[in-house]
């Protein structure tokens, strides 16, 4: 290393510093230490005992861990390519040149930035079952064959379906970044494929889709580490909906009981901080797992990467 | 020196009066109160911090579980300096709410805010019903059929418009009915949620409301109910007839159904002899470890735990009495002042005071791991009254779950050196 080099790199760890003081404090230490603690028996207000497997040996034999997991990746089998397919078809119709586009655009997207509190009260009233939008719309269609719109979430089997359908409100984020690889695509290949006869689905299959490949995976997998994570939309509904105090528990039955609201209850309303870091790197484990078959599928035998 | 507390509003007012009051009443400690939500969360997070407040004002249900995992600081030293063992402090208290301040043989809190649970009843509805407004259920049976006789449904479509009862409204302590029906949830050293057969029976009685409505009826009623503190809560609307709440609700009725006619008055006897049953809770004022100034804070605590009993004018109320008389709510100490017993707005003060004073009051069970205890009875509860289990499997399936959480809450306790002295302790 020159003088010199070994001058910028003084005056670039300088500048970085505070960052890497930052990362080292409130990311990187508290990363190292749960996996510590996941072999601990620890309270975080007591010194922690270590336990050896005992965390993980637990959380194989716990019903609710097994139970959070399956809701979690109930919700994100559901979300993740439903939300994909509708911000992708948004995507494609605000690609064409209609008049307002813009406007379009705007207000596709401006769900993605409302709060998540204010959105989940607002969602509340919709998925209320007796004076909700949702059966106020569905109810007149259900009506002929004798049925009626559920409960959603106070029926444990819609409570999900329900999180999974609002969950569409918020692919502007998506949209946007569809968009903006839709644009990439160059003309000429859809002139070529025109001229060659291609239909409109044609063209989708095999210009749009290969093109834009990236960034659906990209986004599809922005989109499942998000889902695996689910937690204030669940933790809010499932309280307002169905009462029962402070149990955040997932309430109906614990249908709308996702790993990251069990991850929550164990840590600080049962203070077992070392079970809830063995789940919290299970947890990391699963996503990983699932983030690198994802990617695999998506490259499919291509051989360039995210 | 810093006092967290979770009330906000009139309640909230009337903390800030009561520690003016004390701020006035001497010059060597200041305390400085914050309204702060989720208490118990933020307290414990500060307390492992380091950084606690000197008062943290929790719920009674935290003082077994923050005391076992060593966040509070026992009372027992400063009461002594006082003179008194723990018992004479205690002793001062109606017996539920000395027991909800005490764990292991320990004292951990004083009480801020009592509550008593009792039956409240819409007149008007029981007039509509060809009942006697003045003349509540007395027995379980009579509750049952009262229950029944205040239901309605539309003549044309049949469907639900009023119930007399639904076990879920408000949903909060469905645990209050197995005790009700005289079960034990915990014997001192096993759970008996399931084991204990008069636990079973109350699940089997909180289904039978739903076999009775409809599952279906009863879900497209309830989707009508607004929040309990709203003008669209179903027993200021009228959809139910009795509800179960707390002292406190008397405010909430004044707030958002002015001039509802209702009655309050103690819960059916559902097992032959218990008569005055009742269910009783209660914020607690703690101290955590590592509190900066803890003598101080015993100071206001003590304070807050007294009261002037020969009080005859508004001024002349102090602690307890000045704080529950503003919040419209009964003193937890046996001796009531003059003023406060004659002068409190409100209107159904004796039989609050007559319930919480009985020997059948009774409040959540002293045992770590409430807060999972709780979750689990919720989602029996949930199972239950969704007819998708019988009382006996979703007791069973809990009780499982629950016995092996406490067999492993004991071990974490003996691995700290701990249970020893609480298996020793005396069940409370």
């Amino acid at each position: 290393m020159t003088r010199n080099e070994r001058k910028q790199l003084r005056a670039g760890l300088g500048f970085t510093s505070l960052w890497i003081v930052g990362l080292a404090a409130f990311t990187a230490y508290p990363v190292v230490a749960s996996l510590f603690y996941s072999f601990c028996d620890y309270s975080i207000l007591k010194s922690p005992v270590w336990c050896g497997l005992e965390n993980y040996h637990q959380l194989l034999q716990d019903g609710l861990f097994w139970k959070s997991l399956r809701n979690t990746l109930f919700y994100a089998g559901l979300s993740v390519p439903l939300g994909t397919a509708v911000a992708l078809g948004l995507a494609m119709l605000l690609n064409r040149p209609v008049k307002g586009r813009s406007v379009f655009r705007l207000l596709f997207f401006m769900p993605s930035i409302v709060p998540v509190v204010a959105s989940a009260m607002l969602w509340l009233w919709i998925f209320n079952g007796e004076y909700g939008l949702m059966n106020g719309f569905l109810n007149p269609i259900l009506a002929p064959f004798g049925l009626r719109g559920p409960a959603w979430l106070a029926d444990p089997s819609w409570s999900k379906p329900a999180l999974v359908i609002m969950s569409l409100w918020g692919t502007g984020n998506a949209m946007v970044i569809y968009l903006a690889g839709l644009q990439n695509v160059p003309s000429e290949l859809y002139e070529a494929a025109e001229i060659d006869g291609a239909t409109a689905w044609q063209r989708f299959r095999h210009v749009t889709l290969p093109t834009i490949a990236p960034v659906v995976a990209f986004n599809a997998i922005m989109a499942l580490i998000s889902a695996m994570q689910l937690f204030a939309q669940a933790y809010i509904m499932s309280e307002a909906a169905n009462g029962n105090g402070n149990a955040s528990d997932g309430n109906p039955e614990r249908s709308t009981l996702f790993y990251s609201i069990y991850l929550f209850s164990t840590a600080f309303q049962d203070l077992r901080m070392g079970y809830a870091s063995a789940m919290a790197y299970i947890l990391f484990l699963i996503t990983a797992a699932l983030t690198w078959v994802a990617a695999r599928l998506s490259r499919g035998g291509r051989d360039d990467t995210l | 020196m810093t006092y967290w507390e979770k009330w906000v509003g009139f309640e909230g007012q009337a903390v800030q009066t009561v520690v003016d009051r004390f701020n006035r009443s001497q010059s060597r400690v200041f305390v400085d109160y914050y309204a702060t939500s989720q208490i118990d969360r933020k307290t414990l997070v500060a307390t492992a911090g380091g950084d606690p407040p000197d008062i943290a004002g929790l719920h009674e249900q935290n003082i077994a579980t923050f005391a076992d995992a060593e966040a509070l600081l026992p009372l027992d030293g400063f009461i002594r300096a006082e003179g008194m063992s723990n018992e004479e402090w205690l002793a001062r208290y109606y017996p539920v709410y000395a027991r909800i301040c005490s764990h292991g043989g320990h004292v951990y809190g004083g009480i801020s805010t009592p509550a008593v649970m009792a039956l409240y009843w819409n007149k008007t509805l029981f007039r509509e019903a060809g009942l006697d407004p003045d003349r509540p259920p007395r027995t379980l049976a009579e509750f049952n059929d009262f229950s029944r006789r205040l239901t309605k449904r539309d003549p044309v479509t049949g469907r639900l418009t009023q119930v007399g009862f639904l076990p879920q409204d408000p949903g909060w302590w469905p645990w209050i009915f197995c005790r009700w029906f005289g079960g034990k949830l915990y014997d001192g050293r096993d759970i008996t949620l399931a084991t204990d057969p008069r636990n079973v029976a109350a699940f089997a009685w909180i289904q039978s409301f739903t076999k009775y409505y409809g599952l279906d009826d009863v879900k497209r009623l309830s989707s009508e109910f607004g929040p309990w503190a709203s003008p669209s809560a179903p027993f200021f609307t009228g959809k139910i007839a009795m509800v179960f709440q707390g002292v406190f609700y008397d405010n909430y009725i004044r707030q958002y159904k002015p001039g509802l006619d209702y009655g309050v008055g103690p819960w059916p006897e559902a097992v032959p002899g218990i008569t005055d049953f009742a269910m009783a809770e209660a914020d607690v004022l703690t101290i955590p470890r590592g509190a900066r100034h803890p003598r101080e804070a015993w100071e206001f605590i003590k304070y807050v735990n007294s009261a002037n009993a020969k009080a005859e004018t508004f001024d002349e109320m102090s602690g307890a009495e000045l704080l529950d008389f503003l919040q419209v709510k009964i003193s937890p100490l046996k001796v009531w002042s003059p003023f406060f017993a004659n002068h409190n707005t409100h209107p159904y003060i004796g039989m609050m005071r007559r319930l919480a004073s009985g020997p059948n009051a009774t409040s959540v069970p002293d045992i770590g791991i409430w807060q999972e205890y709780y979750r689990e009875v919720i989602s029996a509860f949930d199972k239950v009254r969704l007819l998708d289990a019988t009382p006996e499997e979703a007791l069973d399936y809990s009780q499982a779950r629950l016995e092996s959480s406490w067999k492993r809450y004991r071990r974490s306790l003996e691995r700290h050196g701990q249970w020893a002295a609480l298996g020793e302790a005396p069940p409370k």
